[in-house]
């Protein structure tokens, strides 16, 4: 490989990373405005309509602020990582998305076969995500320590009890996927799922596709799950965070958001496939777009809908239903899959065996 | 090339940041360096395709593990002054521990295990040659029983650890979620003729 080559790919790879951070920033501001607009309408208001036409400004002139604003550090925080921690729940929301892949393109043509649109085309791409995203936590425990003041270590320590409990339900419902699906590539597990919408994982796993949502939800701590920053904490472990800085916590919050939603759509929702067959000359990449902002609508819809959950209540449905839930829905599809007549209903969606 | 430079970048990060875990000041900074270092090494792992075992070290050390180990240090009140009287009296023992340690690892590095053979010409298989497929053929199959027996030595010590954290307090109010989901408006309300 020659220095010329090694730079070639380089840029491309600059050019690919750069082509999902900064959709996904662009999108996390638009998906605020979004929020702000579906709320006001479920709630009969008119929600944010003054800059630019319908409002559409808005984001922009929201990060205008945030940039404008002056960084406060407490005298108090450990300075160094109070700075390294919105940066540190940033990078795992963003380098996530290495992995997701976005649809099939042949390029008009131009190639024989079709090639995955995704950064890096993983073996191990579920089991990327969940490790991942299972960092996040650093972020939210290094800024409630670093702040050195008690709501946002509160805060912080309630946030993580909530990330843990959550990801065990969420990694044992993925385990359901892997089963039928034969494999730990997401293209693979899309491609598992070709053939309409009775093909799709969310027919067999429909349980598991409501533990992975609801504890995506917590994971992000949305709405029903926003018990780390009630007002009793002040604002959580973000308490002491201003201007860009506090900023940087949004980003990556609903940086997740987006990528629950991309991977509910990959796992459960067949991905960049139609749903009948004859629909497949529309584009792949607009289907999983299209699956996926209708996820995020849903989380806004949840944010409009329901009351707080009591902290005990929370633990209680991630530990008391989830959990129990998850292992007996693994129980089910182990049996289906390896009890003779039974697989011959389950082999419907393992078109692999 | 790029392979060994990367090994060089990974390995040397992976020492560094582990020097840093002993002589950083601050436990946290501690902890902060030693999940550095976990990172370093899955980099490694990485680098011998054994991809698995990358991610499930980042996903099992630096995801679970040491969020436990960070949630039990900044709770601790570390006084600096008291952990350091008497720091000398380790210092035979700890620098006999580090030759030791240094003449075996110059030993085995010299043995010329690592620079001729299998081991140094190996090359990379290909994408369709899946390591999690071959490691659960193998440790489903062959290693059936000692995969068995780490399980039940692993479920021994959760319901352990529960048992001896469970400590149920008699005055405690509990919850009953279902009975108040299923409370009717005639449970509680009563119209009362004035």
């Amino acid at each position: 490989m020659t220095g010329l080559d090694m730079a070639i790919t380089a840029g491309i790879w600059t050019l690919e990373i750069l082509a999902i951070a900064v959709t996904v920033a662009l999108s996390v501001a638009y998906i605020t405005y979004a929020e702000r607009r579906v709320i006001g309408w479920i709630q009969v208001r008119k929600g944010c309509n003054r800059v630019g036409p319908a409002g559409l400004l808005q984001p922009l002139a929201d990060g205008l602020k945030l940039v404008l604003k002056e960084t406060i550090i407490p005298t108090a925080a450990n300075k160094f990582l109070f700075i390294a921690a919105p940066v540190m729940s940033l990078t795992p929301a963003l380098i996530a998305f290495a992995v997701v892949p976005f649809g099939e393109t042949s390029l008009f043509g131009l190639w024989e076969t079709p090639h995955v649109m995704a950064i890096a085309h993983l073996n191990v791409g579920l089991l990327y995500i969940m490790a991942i995203s299972s960092l996040s936590i650093y972020g939210i425990l290094m800024a409630g320590w670093a702040s050195n003041s008690k709501y946002p270590f509160i805060g912080a320590i309630r946030s993580t009890c909530q990330m843990i409990s959550y990801e065990i339900s969420m990694g044992f419902g993925l385990v359901t996927v892997m089963m039928l699906a034969g494999s730990l590539n997401l293209a693979d597990i899309v491609h598992a799922q070709a053939g309409g919408i009775a093909h799709w994982y969310m027919i067999p796993l429909f349980p598991m596709l409501l533990v992975y949502f609801i504890s995506g939800c917590a994971e992000t701590a949305r709405t029903p799950f926003d018990l780390v920053e009630t007002e009793e904490l002040v604002s959580g472990y973000y308490t002491e965070y201003s201007g860009m800085w506090f900023a940087t916590f949004s980003l990556a919050e609903y940086g997740a958001m987006i990528l629950i939603s991309l991977m509910t759509s990959i796992l459960f929702l067949g991905g960049w496939y139609a749903p009948v067959p004859a629909l497949d000359f529309i584009p792949g990449t607009f289907w999983l777009l299209a699956k996926t902002a209708f996820l995020i609508f849903v989380f806004i819809w949840f944010r409009a809908t329901f009351p707080r959950y009591r902290y005990d209540q929370m633990m209680r449905l991630g530990w008391k239903v989830f959990l129990p839930w998850t292992l007996a829905w693994i129980a089910v599809v182990g049996i289906f899959i390896y009890t003779p007549g039974l697989d011959s209903i389950i082999n419907f969606w393992m078109p692999w065996r | 090339m790029l392979e060994t430079a990367f090994f060089n970048l990974f390995a040397g990060l992976s020492i560094l940041s582990g020097m840093g875990v002993v002589l950083a000041r601050n436990t946290m900074h501690s902890v902060m360096f030693l999940i550095f270092c976990f990172f370093n090494a899955a980099g490694l792992f990485f680098m011998l395709d054994a991809e698995f075992i990358g991610i499930i070290m980042i996903l099992i050390y630096v995801g679970a593990v040491m969020v436990l180990f960070m949630f039990v240090v900044m709770m601790l009140e570390v006084n600096q002054a008291r952990l350091r009287e008497g720091f000398l009296q380790y210092l035979p023992l700890g620098g006999m521990i580090a030759i030791i340690l240094i003449i075996e690892f110059v030993a085995a590095a010299q043995s010329g295990v690592f620079t001729e053979g299998i081991k140094a010409t190996a090359v990379h298989l290909g994408q369709q040659v899946n390591n999690t497929a071959e490691i659960g053929q193998v440790l489903y199959t062959r290693y059936l029983l000692g995969f068995e027996i780490a399980a039940v030595i692993l479920l021994v010590a959760l319901v352990g650890a529960i048992v001896l954290t469970l400590r149920a307090r008699k005055d405690a109010k509990y919850q009953n979620i279902s009975a108040q989901v299923h409370v009717r408006k005639e449970d509680r309300l009563r119209k009362v003729r004035m």
